[in-house]
């Protein structure tokens, strides 16, 4: 069994408010393994995006309370000091973020941005460091990179602008790229080239990658597990075909049932999951999805249902019994897809 | 960008037309006083009025009067270009005072200006990275003092504390650099300036440190910090930079209306600028320094306008001018 590359371990980020405590993360863990491909899926406010900002140490909130291990390459990043984990954020760890329109800076050269990135971490000349840029926007399919390199943000479409946060991200050869909603801001047509970039240079640069999306629907044949999150915490783990040909958890079975499909009946509704996201200060006793639950009994009220194993890899929190998840999602879930 | 420029430049010239074209219906169609009655004594006779009037031009119907105002100022009169006329009181050619006056006017505008920068920058970029703290509190106290406190109030109890009581700073006065050398003309700057900074310092702070605040939640604040770039790096280089373009406008808007003269802090501080000299002209009429002094106020405001407006395009790539 190799080591995994990431082991994160009941890891909990809370955030005291004037409103009560936040608790945005409440004990999740997980591992991503060299090569690994991971998606991890989820609403709103479901902690996906804050989990791996903790990793990222891209937390700034003062007051934010981090408990748990984020044990990177062997090294804890949460008790790392802060100078130290500079030198794994953009060097060991590379992140992309949702909004290329607002994540690159608008007053610096696109060029200059992936060079700064460079230069902070290898010493080498500005010159190289730009040729390196060059060669970074040519691997991520930009166009003449030489002239792009001298232009500005809002002079690059939306994906343009996405290729380059990704030619940025991965300009020192991260073991990690950690891709946040890479795709939401995104039209539907450069969606599909940006997740197929993605899967291409993980193999050039030998590299994990998560990928957070709120779309079950996106990330399908990208991923080779996926984690479903729910109010800060883990509630389905598996591989990407136990979450979609076998799924356990009744969130994750209303997640299946909102992608839309253009091979469905014109009869046939979408199915939302009925019900708002919860308040991650009250969050509900007992599952936390029970308010919304179709399936929901005496016991979900009460007792948190943990993380168990299924069948070895796949793991679901959930306390309806193995029977009644098959038959009701033979029944109910599969017959809508 | 050079089409932009040009066409701003000739909006300069409009704008100062229509400047002159107002000051010169308040001054001189409808003046409180008649000022060849003025200037021709106690009990003139009406010839000595209108031999004064003659002299002065204001025989002329007014249109004709104000054509040939603007024709001088464009193109010069008998003591050359650009033509700012005589002084009624003096009967002496306004150029050499006005251009005198204006050199104490600049050198007080920017000597502030560069006080109030070193304070009020440095004190809102602290106050924004420590939102809060003691400082940022202590800091943003200080402010609200200095918005509060007027010139006319500093002023003095500055001249109070440091020359009367304390006695390590000279009194009030004008000591030129080329007579008096750099010791006594910058000892004698040094309260004016602090004065006169102290407003648009604490102007500064607030503009800077609310910037800032708003430009270190922006997403490209993120993915700086995500490359592991240093923090001094993300706050002075990304933070920074996009929170000081608005400091930058205010800054060229200030300093082109402090150029039009600080009429208070040269006058607490007896400092012969241009803005004393405006409240001079007007107490006596002197109808052609007060119009000068009204276009040269105005054409540094429009024309520092036109500077901010350009620099806006070199400070942000986003913006271009056609």
């Amino acid at each position: 069994m190799p080591e995994p590359l990431l082991d994160v371990r009941d890891l909990r980020v809370h955030f005291p408010t004037d409103d009560g405590l936040v608790k945005a993360v409440d004990g999740v863990t997980f591992s991503i393994m060299p090569g690994e491909t991971l998606g991890v899926v989820g609403e709103s406010g479901s902690g996906k995006s804050v989990s791996f900002l903790t990793v990222m140490g891209l937390i700034t909130a003062r007051e934010a309370r981090i408990q748990g291990e984020v044990i990177f390459e062997g090294v804890d990043l949460v008790k790392l000091p802060k100078d130290e984990m500079r030198n794994v954020r953009g060097l060991k760890i590379g992140m992309v973020f949702q909004d290329p329109m607002t994540s690159l800076h608008p007053f610096y050269k696109v060029g200059d941005q992936i060079a700064e990135a460079i230069l902070a971490h290898r010493k080498i000349g500005k010159k190289e460091a730009m040729d390196q840029a060059i060669d970074m926007l040519e691997r991520v399919g930009i166009p003449r990179p030489d002239e792009r390199v001298r232009q500005y943000p809002h002079e690059f479409s939306g994906g343009m602008r996405q290729r380059a946060m990704i030619a940025m991200a991965l300009s020192l050869n991260p073991d990690l790229l950690i891709a946040d909603e890479p795709t939401t801001a995104l039209d539907v047509t450069v969606q599909a080239q940006i997740l197929g970039l993605i899967d291409r240079l993980k193999q050039e640069f030998n590299a994990s990658v998560v990928i957070i999306t709120h779309d079950l629907g996106v990330v399908a044949e990208h991923c080779d597990n996926i984690q479903v999150m729910y109010a800060g915490k883990a509630v389905e783990y598996g591989y990407a075909r136990d979450i979609y040909y076998d799924a356990d958890h009744p969130y994750t079975w209303g997640l299946l049932q909102s992608i839309a499909r253009v091979d469905a009946p014109r009869t046939e509704r979408l199915k939302p999951i009925k019900g708002l996201p919860p308040s991650l200060i009250f969050v509900p006793p007992g599952c936390p999805f029970h308010p919304r639950c179709p399936y929901v009994f005496d016991r979900c009220r009460t007792e948190v249902p943990q993380l168990l194993p299924v069948d070895g890899h796949h793991a679901s929190a959930c306390h309806l019994s193995l029977e009644d998840k098959e038959r009701i999602f033979k029944e109910e879930v599969m017959m809508h897809q | 960008m050079g089409r932009y420029i040009v066409r701003r430049l000739i909006w300069v010239v409009f704008v100062l037309l229509v400047i002159t074209f107002i000051s010169y219906m308040i001054f001189f169609v409808m003046p409180a006083t008649d000022p060849a009655v003025i200037f021709a004594g106690r009990q003139p006779t009406p010839e000595l009025v209108a031999e004064v009037r003659h002299q002065f031009g204001l025989d002329h119907p007014w249109p004709v009067q104000y054509a040939l105002f603007v024709k001088r100022i464009f193109l010069g009169d008998q003591y050359g270009w650009p033509g700012l006329g005589f002084s009624f009181n003096t009967r002496s050619e306004l150029k050499p005072i006005i251009f005198s006056r204006m050199l104490v006017t600049i050198q007080l505008a920017f000597g502030a200006a560069v006080v109030w920068l070193l304070i009020g920058i440095p004190i809102g970029i602290l106050s924004a990275l420590k939102p809060r703290s003691v400082f940022d509190r202590m800091a943003m106290g200080f402010a609200l003092f200095g918005v509060s406190a007027p010139v006319f109030f500093l002023g003095p109890l500055f001249l109070y504390l440091f020359w009367f009581k304390l006695g390590v700073l000279p009194g009030s006065g004008y000591y030129a650099i080329g007579v008096y050398g750099i010791g006594p003309w910058f000892s004698h700057f040094i309260m004016p300036w602090i004065v006169l900074a102290l407003l648009f310092a604490a102007f500064y702070a607030r503009m800077t440190r609310a910037n800032l605040i708003e430009t270190m939640g922006q997403d490209y604040i993120r993915t700086a910090r995500a490359k592991g770039l240093s923090e001094r790096t993300v706050v002075l280089k990304h933070g920074l930079r996009a929170s000081l373009t608005p400091v930058v406008t205010m800054f060229g808007l200030d300093l082109g209306g402090l150029l039009g003269g600080a009429i208070i802090t040269e006058t607490v501080f007896n400092l012969p600028g241009i803005g004393a000299y405006a409240i001079k002209s007007v107490g006596s009429g002197d109808l052609y320094a007060i119009l000068d002094i009204t276009i040269i106020a105005g054409f540094f405001i429009t024309f520092m306008n036109l500077v901010v407006d350009v620099l806006y395009a070199f400070l942000d790539p986003r913006v271009r001018y056609t």
